[in-house]
């Protein structure tokens, strides 16, 4: 009996194993505000955020095959929904938390059933005005939003957990709180991409025409996936408000937009973990080359294009395929 | 064979691309369980009557009847669903997914379990083993786990049988399936042709430029040229046909 155990054991410690490098990146994020400072646990909290960011929108783009310009726009609803309700309705973050997520994904739904009639650049172009229309209207829209300034203030609430009050002023407790949310997300999102689902999402993102003739409707799964991934967009941006602690209707413009499509392609699209690992690089770069110039945007657009042309599989993509020998394998 | 009622049915049949009737008029009927191959001249308008068939393009008059229902301009997933199915003349799969995956789509379609989030696929057993089958039967079961963009252009071809078979359709539409195989994979894709009709009841529609394939395994021959139908009838009818050999067979 020992025996088969312990083979077990030794087979999860492998570095091929995947449930190897789980086990390490939980215990690893879960340990970091015991090694780390408040300053690297903000920062922390942040990728955690951005990394939810990145891996929803990946479930459209690197599963989907569809390029979207403007899922900043969710992300900002998420925010702005949860700003709004902890400021002037209640400080109670689980409604604030299932407004944000209702009106993150009705909104992906109603502009992802204008969008996914389109291909490619066409659609990545009209999910980029889309994106650009909710800007203007966080931007513009004075009385509801703040307008330029945005919402100031948002405060950070005591978390009622079945009578246990936890509050989530600490940056050590909201990013716990962070990491527990962001963590079931992904699991869901895991498992939607291992799903019959999702390997419908991947058929659709192979040859959008041929799944036609087996007798599936790409539109309504391109939908689904659009709103399903604008909907965990919507729940990083209701962990942003919070954590900011005030929003202004930048996190709409569509800088934000390209911000996790970098990730993924830092990391790699075609890999579940790609975009999170991508995200954690993408902020460390912008954090470390800002700190010497104004100009990062120049060094860290070159590192973009020497990965886009050099590792086109991203960093996760390369490292599986070393470990793995994918795609050597031919008749 | 014949029960009377014709599986598929077209009426005055057209589609006009600008001034070109790439399809003009056609008016025919196929009864079940028969392999009838429609053959003609590049350009005759044989795929773009299939594509007329199954929703790929919409005809610019007629009409299509399946089953006795028509089914005129519906989008190609809803006539994927009542029972038509067909495999292209050029490979149209999906390259980056296994073999596997490819024949998996098509069942997870037939099952309706394509809207399942949170289960995990390979938990499906009913599905797992209806993929194994279909594996089986285009005899690719070894080769399972390679990407369906890298196996030889024979096996892809059986690939894209698989998938269009593995929706259960009633009316199989096969747009040249030995199309630049060569002799030994075209004898196994005819034995393979031959197997369908035998063990299972449906009923195909050839298009297919190889002669010796069709004279062997057609029951009816349906002869187009420049979008009409210009014979209609048995193999050796054809053979003997006046206008079809000047029209095509003399050409070669």
């Amino acid at each position: 009996m020992g025996t088969g155990k312990w083979v077990g054991v030794f087979a999860a410690l492998n570095i091929r194993s995947k449930l190897f490098w789980i086990i390490i990146a939980i215990l690893a994020l879960a340990l970091i505000p015991f090694y780390l400072g408040d300053f690297l646990v903000v920062f922390v909290t942040e990728m955690l955020i951005m990394a939810l960011f990145a891996i929803s929108l990946n479930l459209l783009f690197g599963y989907t095959g569809l390029l979207s310009f403007g899922h900043a726009a969710y992300f900002s609803v998420g925010a702005y929904t949860t700003g709004l309700f902890l400021l002037r309705v209640s400080p109670s973050l689980p409604l604030a938390f299932l407004l944000a997520i209702i009106l993150a994904t009705l909104s992906a739904w109603i502009i992802g059933f204008f969008c996914v009639r389109l291909d490619e650049i066409y659609f990545a172009m009209l999910t980029l005005a889309f994106g650009m229309m909710v800007h203007t209207i966080l931007w513009k829209w004075d009385s509801l939003t703040g307008g330029a300034d945005g919402l100031v203030g948002i405060p950070r609430p005591i978390l009622n957990f079945f009578g246990l009050k936890i509050g989530l002023s600490s940056i050590t407790n909201y990013y716990y709180f962070t990491l527990i949310i962001v963590g079931i997300c992904i699991f869901i999102l895991w498992v939607i991409v291992n799903s019959p689902f999702g390997l419908i999402l991947k058929s659709i993102r192979e040859n959008h025409e041929r799944v036609e003739f087996v007798g599936i409707s790409m539109r309504r799964y391109r939908l689904f996936s659009f709103a399903i991934s604008g909907c965990f967009c919507g729940v990083a941006g209701a962990l942003f408000a919070p954590f900011e602690m005030s929003i202004a209707p930048d996190i709409a413009f569509w800088t934000k937009s390209a911000e996790p499509v970098f990730m993924s392609l830092l990391g790699g699209m075609r890999i579940f973990v790609g975009p999170a690992v991508g995200a954690a690089i993408y902020m460390y770069l912008k954090e470390i080359i800002s700190g010497y110039t104004e100009l990062w945007m120049i060094y860290l657009g070159a590192v973009l294009i020497g990965f886009v042309i050099f590792l086109p599989g991203g960093i996760v993509g390369f490292i599986h395929r070393k470990l793995y020998a994918v795609g050597e394998e031919t008749p | 064979m014949n029960t009377g009622i014709n599986i598929l049915e077209t009426r005055g049949l057209r589609k006009h691309f600008g001034d070109l009737a790439a399809v003009a008029g056609v008016d025919l009927n196929f009864g079940e369980g028969e392999l009838t191959a429609v053959i003609g001249p590049n350009g005759a308008g044989k795929t773009t009557f299939f594509n007329l068939v199954t929703g790929k393009l919409k005809p610019t008059a007629g009409k299509v009847y399946f089953r006795g229902r028509d089914i005129t301009g519906l989008t190609p997933y809803q006539i994927a669903r009542k029972g038509i199915s067909r495999i292209f003349q050029i490979t149209n799969l999906f390259p980056e997914l296994t073999v596997y995956e490819n024949i998996r789509v098509a069942v997870l379609s037939k099952m309706k379990e394509t809207a399942k989030m949170l289960t995990f696929d390979r938990n499906l057993k009913r599905a797992n083993d209806e993929t194994d089958r279909i594996l089986d039967t285009i005899g690719l079961s070894d080769k399972g786990n390679y990407l369906c963009g890298v196996i030889s252009h024979g096996d892809q071809r059986l690939v894209e049988t698989g998938v269009a078979l593995a929706i259960d359709p009633v009316l199989l539409l096969l747009d040249e399936p030995t199309g630049g195989m060569g002799p030994e994979e075209t004898d196994e894709m005819v034995k393979f042709i031959r197997g369908l009709i035998e063990k299972q009841d449906i009923t195909i529609l050839l298009v297919e430029h190889d002669m010796s394939v069709v004279f062997s395994i057609a029951e009816r021959i349906v002869v187009m040229h420049q979008g009409e139908i210009i014979a209609d009838g048995k193999p050796y009818e054809i053979k003997a046909d006046k206008g079809v050999r000047e029209a095509y067979l003399g050409e070669e």
